[in-house]
């Protein structure tokens, strides 16, 4: 039983690290970049003198920034705290409407097709539209100020949480819902006792992570009239006192780098 | 008192307690858990005057939420010119941004990668990396616009810079994480740092850094649609504008080309980088 070993006909004389087909494709991918940064580099629309002048600009802006306006620190406070507590009870809001929308988009809780599309396109909605846009209507449906923001705030969060909440309904153990159910509870029993349980360090770490993304957007919002801190950068500019904005702008890098870390700290206490 | 007894006996309660079964509390501590409560409760009714919340304006709100929902529908795409106009603009200055900030993002990282940078040139770039990342892209943008004047540029410059922070972080992260054996061995050989750069450290990180750039590609696309809001280019000036003049079906075509556009571009993603990892 010797093997019989066939003369390969027409291999390659020298060795090649990809085909000829892959060679191909990669070049067209590459291609393909290369127009589209092209042609993006078209449509930028650079306005030479204002970039020749803007070293000139910066200067002077720096010029007009520098020293901050110190005394300004007590204008600052009252609306910072606005704003973490626009940030919060938007979270809060957010939470509330997102287990039972989180429940509805989980393939594994859902009560049928109609509630899972329902709750994909709140999803969708909440998450695709910017919190800049969110506020811009709400401040047209409440009026402007804070509580735009904390409506706009929780519906841009909806999304977000919902999504990572209904994706970690997904993994639970099956076995547990099992048991429940063996006992005769109801559905309402089955959730309480069965599903929620298992989810609430996925909630809590959810929630916690997209606090700190609420404070970051929360100190945005007050530009198109929904409260916080936004509100006294906006006019500060249009006042041109940038000895003040600098004093803001300090502020909410403070506020934005504390609020990581204390989410850091209370996630690491969930997980 | 049940509960108490239960959180500390553990599994042998006592049998007055036995004879209905109770879900053991998350929280074992009551004083905690009760506290929790109150304290969320004070701080909501707290909070909730200090930002005015009211349950009138709150009633208010919803006729005229559901006025702003009829107005929008129809949406309307008659000045489809300008939309579409609008939108090219955003997609080219998310391409080339991502381009731009791809780039630059890579000695960023090389400085900012604890395990082939120096100390003083990591803390350096660690610390430009927590300043981009801090500060929100439209508070970047507005001082752009300040510096370079309205439109695209400033908008483009803007997402550049957040895009070296985003992907400078992430790939530096996954410099740290390579198999340092390759850095030794490709030195060994007789390699410069250069060559050592290009040779033991970009095989192990390229996938993950393509990754990246089209994920990144993705981010920069959403915000260069909002951008145009404090005037640095794209639809984002379009859809302030029509809110402004209260062309609510205008904006609603607006929206729905924003959102069309987002998830086409966070599907395409998705799937390109579930197919290069």
């Amino acid at each position: 039983m010797t093997p019989t070993i066939t003369e390969p006909r027409e291999l390659p004389k020298v060795w090649q690290r990809r085909s000829r087909r892959d060679v191909l494709r990669r070049f067209a991918a590459q291609l393909a970049a290369v127009i589209a940064v092209v042609w993006a580099a078209w449509g930028l629309d650079v306005h030479w003198p204002f970039v020749l002048d803007a070293p000139q600009q910066v200067g002077d802006l720096s010029a007009r920034m520098v020293p901050p306006d110190w005394s300004f620190v007590d204008d600052v406070v009252p609306p910072m705290i606005e704003t973490i507590n626009i940030a919060t009870l938007g979270t809060i809001l957010a939470c509330i409407f997102s287990v039972p929308t989180a429940l509805m988009a989980a393939r594994n809780t859902t009560l049928n097709a109609a509630t899972l599309w329902l709750a994909r396109v709140v999803v969708v909605t909440s998450r695709s539209v910017n919190e800049l846009v969110w506020a811009i209507i709400f401040a047209a449906i409440f009026g402007p100020g804070p509580m735009a923001g904390v409506v706009a705030i929780g519906v841009r969060s909806i999304g977000f949480t919902s999504k990572l909440i209904a994706e970690g309904i997904e993994e639970i153990d099956r076995g547990q819902v099992e048991a429940v159910e063996a006992t005769g509870a109801d559905r309402a029993k089955v959730l309480i006792y069965g599903i929620l349980p298992q989810i609430m360090p996925t909630i809590a770490g959810v929630v916690t992570f997209r606090w700190d993304i609420n404070i970051r957007q929360s100190a945005v919002i007050g530009l198109v009239g929904a409260g916080g801190i936004g509100i006294t950068l906006n006019s500060a500019m249009n006042l041109f006192n940038w000895d003040q904005v600098t004093v803001i702008l300090i502020a909410i890098f403070i506020v934005v780098m504390a609020s990581e870390l204390v989410s850091d700290v209370l996630r690491r206490q969930f997980t | 008192m049940t509960e108490q007894a239960a959180s500390t006996q553990g599994a042998s309660p006592t049998p007055a307690a036995a004879r209905t079964w109770r879900k053991p509390p998350t929280i074992p501590n009551p004083v905690l858990r009760y506290g929790i409560v109150v304290a969320v409760v004070a701080y909501v009714i707290y909070a909730a005057g200090d930002v005015n919340l009211d349950i009138g304006r709150a009633i208010a709100g919803i006729p005229k939420a559901w006025d702003m929902l009829m107005q929008m529908v129809p949406p309307d795409f008659s000045r489809w010119e300008l939309l579409l106009s609008g939108m090219l603009e955003s997609l080219q200055m998310a391409v080339f941004s991502t381009a731009a900030g791809v780039l630059l993002s890579i000695p960023v990282a090389v400085g900012a990668a604890r395990n082939i940078a120096p100390r003083p040139v990591y803390l350096l770039f660690r610390a430009y990396i927590g300043v981009v990342r801090t500060l929100p892209e439209v508070l970047i943008a507005i001082f752009f616009v300040k510096a370079f004047g309205f439109g695209a540029f400033a908008g483009t410059l803007t997402l550049t810079l957040a895009s070296t922070g985003f992907v400078g972080k992430l790939l530096a992260e996954a410099i740290e994480e390579i198999d340092p054996g390759q850095v030794e061995a490709v030195p060994a050989a007789g390699a410069s740092w250069p060559l050592v750069l290009v040779y033991a450290i970009q095989p192990q990180v390229l996938p993950r850094y393509v990754g990246l750039c089209i994920y990144r590609l993705d981010i920069n696309l959403r915000e260069s649609t909002i951008l145009g809001i404090v005037g640095a280019g794209g639809i984002g000036a379009a859809l302030y504008n029509s809110f402004g003049r209260y062309e609510y079906d205008v904006s609603a075509a607006i929206l729905l080309l924003i959102i069309a556009v987002v998830l086409l571009a966070e599907w395409a993603s998705g799937a390109i980088r579930a197919r290069i990892q």
